[in-house]
């Protein structure tokens, strides 16, 4: 035993730099249990991009592909739908798309490259749920409307071009991924187009 | 013999005297009624829930492809796996039913009061832990609502501005719902989170007999020992242990020893609480699509929404707030706030007596706004998103929220009645 007086700031210096480094080592331990909550490499290739045939598809009639694990629709729109498109503008939250939800080429008033064929994730933008095609039954809950989506879980409604109703919990229109046609419109492509490819 | 084994071990960990400290000789006020049950059968539902879980995870295969199928193994194959099952299904919602019903008590007769501040803090965090262990649960069946129900439930936290979406990412651990969820869901519905809620429920039982148990006259039952005589003191008649009279600094006025007297008395709460579990799991397990949800007799499938989707009964009065703010962030922030404002009543109310039966009438009236508000957003909740129903979910929002706000107006000054000097 030595009995040399107390040094107190050694005694500082010694406790602060402990705890500085057990401080360091357990962020560092932290790093490793919360990064393997990140998709896993193999949820990662699983993202890649998926066809479509849609030669049979018939005016009106939707189509769901999986992509991503999420529904994509596509659906043919008749000419009565896009006519309606001009009609809702005014109760419309974002009429003229501004909100990236979707690449430039579908950035205008049928948010497509086509303006019958509508390619949309059939995901709510409030909290995820899948809304319901209202073919001609959509007037119950948009008057005047014929046909839109309707989303069960918390009631937000989409026009035909997937562009949200204003006042309704979602706060974006839907999300429109990449995708291109082929040369004959006969089979698509979703989840990768010109600029990817 | 048996007594030396007991003195061989006292010697070496003080069982007995923790014994004693907690059960034997714990004043408790003489005056507890029937709201005092549901503490104890909270604690009968975890074990319940803790005992059943585990054998259930003796057959429950978590992945996405064989969680479904496992669930129908039990149900069908295994020997008594569909009592083990709605043993642990009902009881979840049994959990609730005790849960909500002791918080409802602790605001009846001011619990939550000073000094029992932290003690409330605890048991909101159960709360808390409750909530999301139920919600990890009801993921594991892999039915269609569990899928869903996770689904808009791991999407709220995707509002939170510029971290909201990676979050969901993390949580998911999948760009969608996927096995890689069902597998950490799993593992933190078995394992992290009982373990939690143990440790929890410990804390809120010290904090508890650090303070004492309130009753429902709010009056304190420990007192300075002034040396005066107190008539009449049932308290006489037993030995309480010393921590609690402080060598003699403090008097114990109008309790019983928890043993036998409470004890007791809960096993007839267990009885009644039984007669109703056992009803429900031999008679009505779904409990009308409530308890178990018809779209869950389906696999999930990632591809379609179930028309109308609520989730389990227990959360719907959150669940309708949340929906009621047409915008989204909002309505996630309002959520979260019902459960903390709740929280942080013991510092809303600043009256200092505790019991309703000596405050307001304007107090009493605000207590029914507040259970006829969760009530009916209860009920809201389950129901679909129409714009009628959307209003009064709105009003019954304002008036949940208005709870707490007139509160913490009126309970400042607030006309009360004299206080009864011992428990009545």
């Amino acid at each position: 035993m030595s009995n040399a007086p107390v040094d107190h700031g050694r005694r500082r210096f010694l406790t602060i730099a402990t705890s500085v480094v057990g401080g360091v080592g357990a962020v560092g331990v932290a790093v490793p249990f919360i990064a393997s909550w990140n998709p896993s490499e193999k949820a990662k290739q699983a993202g890649a991009a998926v066809t479509a045939n849609i030669s049979k598809l018939e005016p009106g009639q939707l189509i769901r592909v999986e992509w991503r694990g999420k529904p994509v629709w596509v659906v043919k729109r008749t000419p009565e739908m896009l006519e309606t498109l001009t009609k809702v503008e005014p109760n419309l939250r974002d009429p003229g798309s501004e909100d990236p939800q979707q690449p430039d080429y579908a950035k205008n008033q049928h948010r497509s490259k086509k303006p019958e064929l509508f390619v949309a994730v059939g995901i709510c933008t409030h909290l995820g749920c899948s809304p319901t095609y209202k073919m001609n039954d959509f007037d119950a809950h948009v008057e005047g409307i014929a046909s839109g989506f309707f989303c069960p879980c918390h009631g937000s409604t989409y026009d035909m071009a997937g562009r949200v109703f204003a006042g309704v919990p979602a706060p974006k229109n839907l999300m429109i991924p990449p995708y291109m046609l082929s040369e004959n419109d006969t089979v698509l492509l979703i989840g990768a187009d010109e600029g990817t490819v | 013999m048996f007594k030396n084994l007991m003195s061989w071990i006292e010697y070496r960990m003080p069982f007995m005297e923790k014994m004693n400290l907690h059960v034997m000789q714990y004043p408790a006020p003489k005056n507890f009624n029937f709201w005092y049950f549901f503490g104890s059968l909270a604690m009968l539902v975890l074990v319940n829930q803790i005992l059943t879980g585990i054998w259930l995870t003796m057959n429950f295969e978590p992945s996405a492809e064989r969680a479904f199928a496992s669930v129908e193994y039990i149900m069908r194959d295994v020997d008594y796996g569909w009592l083990l099952r709605y043993m642990h299904s009902t009881g979840a919602s049994a959990f609730f039913v005790v849960v909500y019903l002791h918080m409802l008590r602790g605001m009846m007769y001011g619990s939550y009061q000073k000094p029992r501040e932290l003690l409330w803090i605890f048991g909101m965090l159960i709360f808390v832990v409750l909530m999301a262990e139920a919600f990890m649960g009801y993921l594991l069946p892999w039915g269609q609502m569990s899928f869903w129900g996770a689904q808009v439930i791991i999407s709220i936290f995707g509002v939170i501005p510029g971290i909201g979406e990676d979050l969901t990412l993390w949580i998911r651990g999948d760009y969608v719902i996927s096995g890689a969820t069902l597998n950490r869901f799993f593992a933190l519905h078995v394992i992290a989170l009982p373990l939690v809620l143990v440790i929890l429920v410990f804390l809120h039982i010290i904090a508890l007999h650090e303070v004492g148990s309130n009753n429902p006259d709010g009056i304190d039952v420990k007192r300075p020992n002034d040396g005066q005589p107190v008539e009449n003191n049932v308290s006489d008649k037993f030995t309480f242990h010393e921590y609690f009279t402080k060598g003699g600094k403090k008097i114990i006025v109008d309790a019983i020893p928890f043993h036998p007297y409470y004890t007791v008395k809960d096993i007839v709460g267990v009885v009644g609480f039984l007669l109703v579990f056992c009803g429900v799991i031999f008679f009505a397990p779904e409990g009308g699509g409530f308890l178990l949800e018809p779209p869950n007799f389906e696999p999930a499938n990632p591809m379609k929404t179930p028309d109308h989707i609520a989730p389990v009964w227990y959360f719907t009065p959150f669940y309708a707030i949340l929906r009621a703010v047409p915008d989204q962030l909002f309505g996630a922030i309002f959520m979260f706030l019902a459960i903390i404002f709740l929280a942080l009543l013991p510092w809303l109310d600043r009256c200092p007596v505790r019991s309703m039966r000596y405050r307001s009438a304007l107090h009493k009236w605000n207590l029914v706004n507040f259970c006829i508000s969760f009530v009916v957003l209860g009920v809201l909740g389950v129901l679909p998103a129409t714009p009628t129903y959307t209003l009064l979910a709105q009003i019954f929002s304002f008036t949940y929220f208005a709870f707490f706000g007139l509160l913490w107006l009126y309970s400042k000054n607030e006309k009360t009645k004299p206080l009864p000097v011992r428990l009545t």
